[in-house]
């Protein structure tokens, strides 16, 4: 038997090999490779959404499956127009979520207010007034290719990131060194 | 029925309450008075002849500081005899009042509301009169012409951009 034929035999088993890594690396594959959205549907990138979910597109292949609850997901994605009066529940299901937590902010009516941006007195001018924005989706609305652009573009951050080393932490323990 | 009869009708049973009409709209509308819009839609409704039984819209109007007036507009539809009529109430611009009408057309509980929400009309005798569309903190009425936006709603710029930028 080749030393190819046995690594092979060895992955299929899973008797053979060791594969070694940094645990950052580890934990960020694990982690951008199971981004559970919790779905914020306010208006027509909804539908976008959707089909981005569907089988044409396919969004289960990046790990990508819809939460209803904001307590069992890593990521809001914002897809509408948000409404002052929504924009106080949008703000407490953010809270809701646990930490390591992101927020895609899908379409144009989410990135700044859209076409109500002069005239739309309900609608908040952007959602980064009400929460912390990682990724923003331009479009009206945005095409599937391009939200699955933005979760391609979260992926890229979230490599970098370190969740064993937070910088909150380095900074305390810089303090206490010295 | 055509609308000439709806009118004297009316005006046998309800005299002076027909203020005038305007043909211009369509269907063509009564003009009635602000005392006497829930005797006349009350009858409308309940008249062997007219049988108004639908109330398909219910809507305000601000015509502005000029006119210093605002327009109450009812759609009434007849489903058993086919009939359309439009009523129109003029209200005065400061603490605007009418009767409600959620009593006898059910469907008139939330329009009012809307109408009240958006243009601060109030509706006398309403089981609910509450915001329906915007927060209930919101301030002000959005469709008076004469409607400046708040500055902030929950320390939220409501602006895309503030004007001291």
């Amino acid at each position: 038997m080749s030393s190819k034929e046995q690594t092979i035999a060895g992955l299929k088993t899973g008797e053979g090999g060791v594969i070694v890594s940094k645990l950052d690396d580890l934990l960020n594959w694990a982690r951008l490779s199971s981004l559970w959205p919790v779905g914020f549907g306010l208006a027509c990138c909804a539908i976008e959404f959707m089909s981005t979910a569907s089988s044409a597109y396919d969004l289960d292949r990046f790990g990508v499956i819809p939460r209803n609850s904001p307590r069992q997901a890593d990521v809001m994605i914002v897809s509408g127009t948000v409404t002052f009066k929504m924009a106080d529940r949008i703000k407490r299901l953010y809270e809701q979520m646990a930490e390591p937590r992101y927020v895609i902010s899908m379409g144009s009516c989410s990135n700044c207010g859209g076409p109500y941006w002069e005239h739309g007195y309900h609608v908040v001018k952007g959602v980064d007034r009400v929460i912390p924005v990682d990724v923003y989706v331009p479009g009206c609305p945005p095409r599937p290719e391009a939200l699955i652009g933005g979760f391609l573009k979260l992926q890229e951050k979230i490599r970098t990131e370190s969740v064993l080393r937070p910088k909150a932490l380095e900074k305390i323990m810089k303090k206490n060194a010295v | 029925m055509q609308f000439e009869e709806i009118k004297s009708l009316i005006e046998q049973n309800l005299p002076g309450s027909v203020m005038g009409e305007d043909e211009t709209s369509t269907p063509k509308a009564l003009m009635i008075g602000l005392d006497s819009i829930h005797k006349v839609c009350d009858f409308l409704h309940t008249h062997d002849t007219t049988y108004f039984d639908s109330l398909s819209c219910l809507t305000g109007l601000d015509n502005g500081e000029e006119k210093d007036s605002m327009e109450i507009i009812y759609s009434l539809y007849s489903i058993p005899f086919d009939l359309h009529l439009m009523l129109k109430v003029e209200l005065p611009r400061k603490n605007p009042k009418i009767d409600s009408v959620s009593d006898i057309w059910k469907t008139a509980d939330w329009l009012e509301r809307e109408t009240y929400d958006l243009l601060g009309i109030h509706f006398n005798n309403h089981p609910d009169l509450r915001r329906i569309l915007l927060p209930s903190d919101w301030e002000g009425y959005p469709l008076r012409k004469d409607y400046v936006a708040q500055e902030k709603y929950h320390d939220v710029v409501v602006k895309w951009k503030s004007e001291n930028e």
